[in-house]
């Protein structure tokens, strides 16, 4: 008995072997190994990932935390700089905030916004795409109707519009701790379209093909067909739009709360951060805009980087 | 060629009714109308009476049908906040987006199609890599970004450019007020423009790059090169004209989306547009310059689907055919 | 001996990829004489059409010359720069590629696309060149030339548009046409058209062709000598009488009980089994030995060169035992 045990376990650390060393081997890593620039933007991306989910541990100070500010800190320089504070490593910001510790949590609600809503617009845009290429018919052409009206917009369009409209809807008092929510909803409702396209030309391909006709005569519901055959088969592109898509959510939020419509003030994203230092721009205070500016555009810069290189690798043809 | 174009115009009748509806909705149902026209001290009585002479009690159909109406006129009422008509709000701020907008547009193709060229016929010389990584950081960067940047560079540390407003304008024919006649007007424009089309520019040098590559590995620009015709000929006679259909339609959606960038633009440098407006109006839930302003954008999207569609029609000779067949039988 | 039009030595192509490089064309050599019919034939992969894109100097990267010289008219021709190279392209050597449908750009008219090519080769002005077109264009059978020439590609059907493509192959009188595949997109009933147009041709103008199929039918009709490839490497060179009657390599020898035969009705089509190694692991020794019926122990140890037998050049270290 325990040498059957022990073999099996022994022949799954084999085959977990095996995949590492396919995907060690395979392609993907490859070209993956091939280029300093992915490299460099993955371990970018990582950092930031790392910094912003581990915030609250790195982080000197809490910036939400209104009792730790005090006025008396507030504008000062980078510690380099002759007038700098050796607590504040990139400075404060005009309510004494530490900079450094603000684009930590500032991170941290950029890619919680910004996964969030990616997630949203792929379980909207697949469903909806499997349901239209699967279903066909009247309800494949609402769907496909919508969202060509919505594609011939940019979706920072859709987003604002939603946005704008939702907080409209929304009592003042709930305003603050809902801002989240409506944002993450804005942004994912006006990225659904790709996603839903995509998985709708692959389902339409893949419905036809035999192990689904298969499936199909022995009776297999439809859900249970489009969720266990099709969507793994489709999942590959679906990926490679989420991983762009991820950039385009944050940079979304970014500039809605930049333009003063994305999350509030008490919890500022970069986005946020920025839009408050760019008051102080003039007046010489130009950290306290340009840092959170650097930390979104490497941000950005690296999710790209790597959505560009997982499209090529996965799909050499679209280069 | 007749038909096509009325089977266009259709579509885009279609996409103006979905739109016309949602503005509808908002105008109807987003707060109530009445209530942001007056004051806090205004009758119960008044208040019935400018919901009648408003239409707001009629039948929905009836007050979409009379919504429909006034849009085809450009109406949409006065506006809550400004206390103004919109459309002469609008005639006021249209100018100065449609300036900065067309300046970007042509920055972004006059500089980026040449760009993609280049970089697709050469696609390992160092110059296409410099351009691509330009590219690269031109797609991710947000517009808000690049603006401030811009603004800090080279109006607060060099002080060469002025970092907001349009400068001086003079105004044409009665409304139209222009500020590329002016040496401040001009000067004003090119941090926006610069701002606004940077975006569309990479975007455009990517896509005329990529089909660049696709094009030259076709069985025909192999049997171009097989008869010996001139790296020239092979390039710009044969490939780049192929790689225009897709580039115009790009292009196409691209300028109609750089109206809507206006938007962020707009905020970063003060520029008096319809975008600041709109802007405006969602803080302040202005929903009749909300409701203009998506009808307009909607409209100017149409116009320049169908502009495309036509030339399509012109670079495309397989297209004219199919339809004159269409046509003929 | 007259001197041939075309000399190909020892040529060689390679691939470099990330597991080392590929030699897709090994050692090959052959001449072809002003005016002859020569037929390269073997397997998909086989090497035959990299062959004819480095004799006309568009191999594709990464593929490339790893040794070995191309000479046209005692002149070496795989070196040259690109633009001199460019300028034999077409005057000197032409090609026609396999799928009439995407050969031609479908955004011109076929008048434009003749016309330009007329002009790069020649002094002809814009008026003559079209002459010279529509004359073309009659030649190669298309009905109505005149105004047929402006007309756009799509216009036309697959045979049709394999006329232009051979009149634009055709247009300043080449010494050489490469002609790969020049039928196998095209209905079958068309395809004896093409290559009797394509003979014809050749035979009016003086143009040697070398044509590159998989077709032992077309070769054997048309061609005056042929060459067999297998895995990038000349197994047979030889008279195509000779060879289409009494191959010698075990590889020709099974492509020719391949082709099926009027008057032995009851005849069985052969097959060979297996097929043919990838790139990648080209067995050592003989290419073909794994699924050759008369394997011995040394095909399996040394890679045969090409012997003389008889009139013909066969690659098999049974060429003692072969009487021809």
């Amino acid at each position: 008995m325990n040498k059957i045990l022990a073999n099996t376990g022994s022949k799954k650390i084999n085959s977990v072997m095996d995949v590492l060393k396919r995907f060690f081997d395979s392609d993907l890593f490859y070209s993956y190994r091939q280029s300093t620039v992915t490299i460099v933007a993955s371990i970018l991306t990582l950092l930031i990932f790392i910094c912003s989910i581990g915030a609250p541990l790195i982080a000197p100070q809490n910036p939400f935390d209104m009792g730790s500010l005090d006025l008396m800190d507030s504008h000062i320089p980078p510690t380099w700089d002759e007038e700098g504070d050796a607590r504040f490593l990139l400075g404060t910001d005009d309510q004494g905030r530490d900079l450094f510790s603000a684009i930590l949590y500032g991170s941290r609600i950029s890619l919680l916004v910004g996964f969030s809503s990616v997630i949203f617009a792929l379980i909207l845009g697949v469903g909806l795409g499997l349901i239209s290429g699967y279903m066909g018919g009247t309800l494949d052409a609402v769907i496909m109707r919508v969202a060509e009206v919505q594609i011939s917009f940019p979706a920072i369009l859709i987003a604002l519009l939603v946005d704008g409209v939702l907080r409209t809807m929304i009592p003042d008092a709930d305003t603050e701790h809902l801002a989240i929510s409506v944002l993450i909803f804005s942004i994912g409702i006006s990225g659904w379209v790709q996603y839903a396209r995509t998985v709708r030309s692959s389902t339409m391909v893949e419905k036809n093909k035999e192990y689904v006709q298969a499936a199909r005569v022995i009776g297999i519901r439809p859900v249970l067909i489009m969720l266990r055959h099709i969507l793994p088969n489709v999942m590959g592109p679906v990926l490679v739009i989420g991983t762009i898509h991820l950039a385009v959510a944050i940079v979304t939020e970014a500039t809605l709360s930049f333009l003063g419509v994305g999350v509030p003030a008490t919890q500022p994203s970069l986005g946020t951060l920025i839009r408050i230092g760019n008051d102080f721009l003039f007046s010489g205070e130009w950290w306290i805009t340009i840092f959170p500016a650097i930390a979104l555009a490497v941000l950005v810069l690296s999710v790209n980087l790597l959505g560009d290189w997982l499209r090529d690798a996965l799909n050499p043809k679209l280069r | 060629m007749l038909a096509f174009i009325i089977r266009r115009l259709l579509q885009s009748m279609i996409v103006m009714f979905f739109v016309a509806m949602v503005a509808f909705l908002m105008f109807n149902y987003v707060g109530d109308p009445v209530h942001q026209m007056v004051g806090i001290d205004t009758s119960h009585a008044d208040r019935e009476k400018l919901r009648v002479s408003l239409g707001l009690n009629d039948p929905v159909p009836i007050q979409f049908l009379r919504f429909m109406g006034n849009a085809a006129k450009f109406e949409f009422g006065i506006s809550y906040q400004h206390k103004r008509s919109v459309t002469g709000l609008f005639k006021e701020r249209l100018p100065a987006t449609l300036e900065l907008s067309f300046v970007a547009a042509f920055l972004s193709l006059a500089i980026g199609l040449p760009m993609g060229v280049y970089a697709g016929v050469k696609p390992d010389g160092w110059l296409s890599k410099i351009f691509l990584s330009f590219s690269l950081v031109g797609v991710s960067l947000p517009t808000f970004l690049i603006g401030i940047l811009l603004i800090f560079i080279f109006a607060v540390i060099l002080g060469w450019l002025p970092s907001y407003g349009r400068g001086e304008v003079i105004i044409l024919g009665g409304w139209w007020s222009t500020g590329l006649l002016t040496p401040s007007g001009l000067k004003a424009l090119i941090m926006p423009a610069i701002t606004l089309g940077l975006f569309q520019l990479t975007l455009i040098m990517r896509l005329v790059r990529s089909e660049m590559l696709e094009v030259l590995r076709t069985d025909y620009i192999k049997f171009a090169r097989a008869r010996g015709l001139s790296n020239r000929a092979v390039y710009f006679g044969h490939a780049l004209k192929n790689t225009l259909v897709p580039v115009i339609t790009i292009t196409g959606l691209q300028i109609g989306s750089i109206i809507a960038f206006a938007i962020i633009t707009e905020t970063v440098f003060q520029w008096p547009g319809m975008g600041l407006l709109f802007l405006q109006a969602i803080h302040n839930v202005d929903i009749p310059i909300m409701a203009a302003y998506l009808m307009l954008v909607a409209f100017f999207f149409v116009v320049i689907n169908l502009i495309v569609d036509i030339l399509y029609y012109v670079v495309d000779p397989r297209l004219r055919v199919d339809l004159g067949k269409a046509n003929g039988s | 001996m007259t001197k041939p039009l075309l000399s190909v030595d020892n040529l060689r192509i390679e691939f470099n990829t990330r597991r080392g490089t590929l030699v897709a064309v090994n050692d090959i050599s052959f001449k072809i004489n002003a005016g002859e019919i020569f037929g390269v034939i073997g397997e998909s992969g086989a090497g035959k059409s990299l062959t004819g894109q480095a004799i006309i100097g568009l191999l594709e990267p990464p593929g490339k010359i790893g040794a070995g010289q191309i000479k046209l008219n005692d002149r070496r021709i795989d070196n040259l720069p690109y633009d001199q190279m460019r300028k034999i392209r077409g005057k000197e050597i032409g090609m026609i590629f396999q799928d009439p449908l995407t050969s031609l750009n479908p955004l011109y008219t076929i008048g434009r696309q003749l016309v330009e090519t007329i002009q790069t080769h020649t002094e002809m002005t814009v008026t003559q060149a079209r002459e010279h077109a529509v004359d073309l264009l009659e030649e190669v059978g298309i009905p109505a030339a005149g105004k047929r020439i402006d007309h756009y590609p799509y216009q036309f059907s697959g045979g049709m548009r394999q006329r232009v493509v051979i009149a634009l192959a055709l247009c300043v009188n080449p010494k050489l046409i490469i002609a790969d595949e020049p039928t196998t997109a095209l209905d079958v009933s068309i395809q004896a058209q093409i290559i009797a147009l394509l003979k014809k041709l050749c035979n009016d103008h003086g143009t040697a062709v070398i044509l590159i199929t998989h077709d032992m039918g077309v070769i054997a009709e048309t061609a005056d000598r042929v060459a067999v490839m297998y895995a990038g490497r000349l197994v047979e060179i030889g008279q195509v009488r000779q060879v289409v009657k009494k191959a010698a390599h075990p590889y020709a020898k099974g492509l020719m009980s391949a082709i099926p035969s009027l008057s032995q009705r009851s005849r069985k089509l052969t097959q060979i089994d297996g097929t043919m190694p990838r790139l990648s692991d080209i067995p050592k020794g003989c290419a073909f030995h794994p699924r050759c019926p008369e394997c011995m122990d040394m095909c399996k140890e040394n890679q045969p060169g090409l012997f003389n037998i008889g009139p013909s050049q066969v690659a098999c270290w049974r060429y003692h035992d072969i009487k021809l």
